[in-house]
């Protein structure tokens, strides 16, 4: 049986709903695949080595770093799913911040000091100890690891997904009609 | 004062970069009063003009010093010690790049090619050019600055040849170092070629150019008899004849001979040229950096229109009329490609058109055009004097005829070389006695970058094309650092219309600085190679077609360069991310350290 890791990095979950919206094809896939770390279960660490890894989100934190070199470690196929994961998506936008001397603070203090609409009357940006460290910009999956293949969209269909994975699971060639592959 | 210079050129919007570049002139910037007050005048939108201002590098929103300073900034020049002159300039004047002391007397920038790559480092001072800095000779320019001498004063000694003509007096030197038969000749009788022409029609001019087997200069190659036939059978009220003489190509500098040596024959051409054709008007686009020559090239025209060479009705050519202005660019090296220039000529920001329809069919005005390069259309003047078969016999097979070759960099001789097409590279070397030279660019950035292995082969179209441009680099030039600087200059130099190029060169660039940083994986090259083809295959003009070739070139002369300095990543993790730098500024904001990558108090290891 092959196992099957996902997580959502610097993203929305929504590609992880879309995994959902493969609705009763979940069934099937349940018979042909173990799930190890992922949110669809709540395990948060690996129990051991697996075939397949679906990553969402880039990175934006030092988090983000450590599990996805994590699950480089632990998967022999890795997976961008989905368009941040390939190109960074709304979280890359910070990086447009090029014209500033501190292009972070800058981010940060438009989000939670002096950005419109922000109430803050204490003027602090949260920094509890808990919160992990933000890099210095946004990298792309494949700025940091190396990505087998990745599935473009936003999200990406559960169609699509399906398709992959199940092709994946089963050692079979992947054929994807074009219509299926949407890049928004 | 804009209005007065608005009328000066009866508020035509065509010639807006006129109107604009002596508004720079005066008032050392253009200001958005300015710019205000040029729109109004010409009837046309604020950002129209905008669009334009910050299109050109000549000019600028900020005011540029009564002396400004243009240090040429490219790889010949670096090679040759731009970057200590530089520093003389910067501490003399007490400004750095892209700064205007506080009088307003001074301002110092880089600035592209500026056509002087054989006399490197070359700086611009105002339209004058200082050739052969050392950081001496820029410490006694500085000190003669500071003291108020104008910069037309600054030299007293001239370069040869018409250089210290009174209307140039310029310290540039030619170098012209081979002397062919077809340009560069002593015995070249100007006039007679156009005194042939005119004793033939029109189609029988073209038929003789055709068989000569004459093809553009600038670096394409394009069958210049066929322009011609072209350009000729487009049904169209008006045709115009342009001469291109934007030698913006970095390492080119054959041209500026050419205009100082061979006007006539240029100016010959270019009447030849319209007279094949049919075209009354005339443009020589002249680059700014070239400044310094127009004075003398305003004076060769009106000594031709005094004596009947052009004007209403041209001597001995039975009713055929012709003349010529010149149109000064404003600094932009993509004004070179043809469509460009065009729009340059018509007062636009300096972008390609979309082709077809192409330039002989609908060009500048919307009417039939023909763009050729200096040489080529000094070369129809040859050709005219002394027959398309004489000019056949040089050269090989599909290019007749001889090149101009600018050479520049690690070599004993660098200048002007005129050599009949089908030279080797490495008699090439030879003759400029080239300093134990490891790599060779044929044709400038946008050429090919050639090793050892490839020095025996020929100059020529079907080899080797070049617009002119040869670069000459000892062993001792690290061939990542020359790709890294061609980069930067496409990603200057892009218009920024097509997406591939804009971003796609950043890329580029980016990837080559991780390898020559020590961070290159062995799939890096796979990612420059794909990354060119999508730049070559999907950019509408030949900036775009061309900028990723020191990258390939590179790749395929010098793969132990790229395979000694990349290496297959480890576990899949790649070695150009680098988690510390990442969070250096973080820790500062947070005021606290990583609890994954810092080692924390009283644990042995708190490495992740």
């Amino acid at each position: 049986m092959k196992r099957i890791a996902t997580v959502s990095l610097a993203g929305c979950f929504g590609c992880h709903m879309s995994l959902l919206d493969i609705d009763e094809r979940i069934v099937d896939l349940l018979k042909l695949v173990e799930f190890d770390r992922s949110p669809l279960n709540d395990l948060k660490s690996f129990t051991g080595r697996c075939d397949i890894g679906f990553i969402e989100g880039s990175c934006c934190n030092e988090e983000n770093v450590a599990t996805l070199r994590e699950f480089r470690k632990q998967c022999q196929l890795l997976v961008g799913v989905g368009q941040c994961a390939i190109m960074g998506g709304l979280p890359v936008m910070r990086n447009a911040i090029m014209h500033s001397d501190e292009p972070l603070l800058e981010c940060l203090e438009e989000s939670f000091t002096h950005g419109p609409g922000v109430y803050n009357p204490s003027n602090e940006i949260p920094n509890d100890p808990a919160l992990p460290l933000l890099l210095d910009r946004v990298y792309l999956c494949s700025e940091v690891v190396r990505l087998d293949y990745v599935i473009p969209g936003c999200p990406p269909s559960g169609d699509l997904l399906w398709e992959v994975l199940s092709a994946l699971v089963l050692d079979k060639p992947i054929h994807i009609p074009p219509w299926m592959v949407k890049y928004d | 004062m804009v209005n007065v210079v608005c009328s000066k050129f009866n508020s035509d919007r065509g010639r807006l970069i006129d109107i604009l570049l002596d508004i720079q002139s005066t008032a050392r910037h253009i200001s958005e009063e300015a710019i205000e007050e040029v729109a109004s005048a010409l009837g046309i939108h604020r950002v129209e003009v905008e669009g334009v201002v910050t299109f050109y590098s000549f000019f600028s929103q900020t005011p540029k010093g009564r002396v400004a300073i243009r240090l040429c900034d490219d790889i010949i020049d670096r090679h040759a010690g731009a970057e200590a002159v530089g520093q003389v300039f910067s501490e003399a004047l007490g400004i750095g790049y892209g700064q205007t002391s506080t009088d307003g007397r001074f301002s110092l920038d880089k600035t592209a090619c500026i056509g002087m790559s054989d006399q490197a480092p070359a700086a611009l001072i105002n339209n004058e050019v200082a050739p052969s800095l050392t950081p001496d000779t820029a410490r006694r320019i500085a000190l003669r600055l500071v003291q108020g001498m104008p910069p037309e004063s600054l030299f007293e000694d001239f370069g040869d040849g018409n250089n210290s003509h009174p209307l140039i007096r310029s310290a540039v030197n030619n170098n012209i170092r081979l002397i062919g038969d077809i340009l560069l000749a002593g015995d070249i009788e100007s006039g007679k070629g156009l005194e042939r022409a005119f004793a033939l029609t029109p189609e029988r001019v073209v038929e003789e150019i055709s068989g000569s087997g004459l093809r553009g200069r600038g670096g394409a190659g394009f069958p210049t008899g066929k322009k011609l036939a072209l350009a000729r059978a487009f049904p169209a009220q008006r045709r115009f004849v342009i001469c291109n003489a934007d030698e913006g190509e970095p390492g080119t500098f054959k041209d500026r001979v050419l205009l100082t040596e061979r006007a006539e024959l240029l100016f010959d051409g270019m009447t030849i040229a319209a007279y094949a054709i049919g075209a009354s008007e005339g443009i020589l686009y002249l680059r700014a950096e070239y400044s310094y020559l127009r004075g003398y090239l305003e004076e060769i025209l009106a000594r031709r229109r005094a004596s009947g060479l052009l004007g209403g009705e041209i001597h001995g050519s039975k009713g055929f009329g012709f003349d010529i202005r010149i149109q000064m660019g404003a600094g932009a090296y993509i004004c070179g490609e043809e469509s460009a220039l065009i729009s340059s000529c018509e007062g636009l920001r300096g972008e390609p058109k979309n082709r077809p329809p192409f330039p002989v069919e609908k060009g500048y005005l919307g009417y039939p055009t023909v763009v050729n390069n200096v040489e080529t259309l000094c070369n129809i003047s040859r050709i005219m004097e002394r027959g398309g078969a004489w000019f056949a016999s040089y050269g090989t097979g599909q290019s007749a005829g001889t090149k101009l070759l600018s050479v520049s960099g690690d070599c004993g001789k660098p200048g002007v070389y005129e050599a009949p097409f089908g030279l080797r590279v490495r008699e090439l070397l030879e003759m400029v006695e080239a300093d134990n030279p490891a790599i060779v660019q044929v044709g400038g950035p946008s050429g090919a970058m050639i090793g050892k292995v490839d020095f025996d082969r020929r100059i020529c179209f079907e080899d080797l094309p070049t617009g002119g441009a040869v670069m000459v680099f000892g062993a001792r030039r690290n061939a990542l650092k020359i790709v890294d600087a061609f980069l930067e200059f496409f990603i200057d130099e892009s218009c920024g219309y097509c997406t591939p190029c804009r971003v796609g060169n950043v890329f580029l660039q980016e990837r080559i600085q991780k390898i020559m940083n020590g961070f290159g994986e062995t799939g890096d090259m796979d990612y420059l190679e794909s990354l060119s083809r999508t730049i070559t295959a999907t950019s509408r003009c030949g900036l775009g077609a061309t900028s990723s070739r020191p990258v390939t070139s590179s790749i395929q002369q010098f793969p132990l360069v790229y395979a000694s300095l990349t290496k297959e990543p480890k576990d899949g993790l790649h070695a150009g991310f680098d988690i510390q730098r990442g969070l250096e500024i973080s820790r500062k904001i947070a005021r606290r350290q990583s609890m994954i990558y810092d080692r924390r108090y009283g644990e042995e290891d708190g490495q992740a």
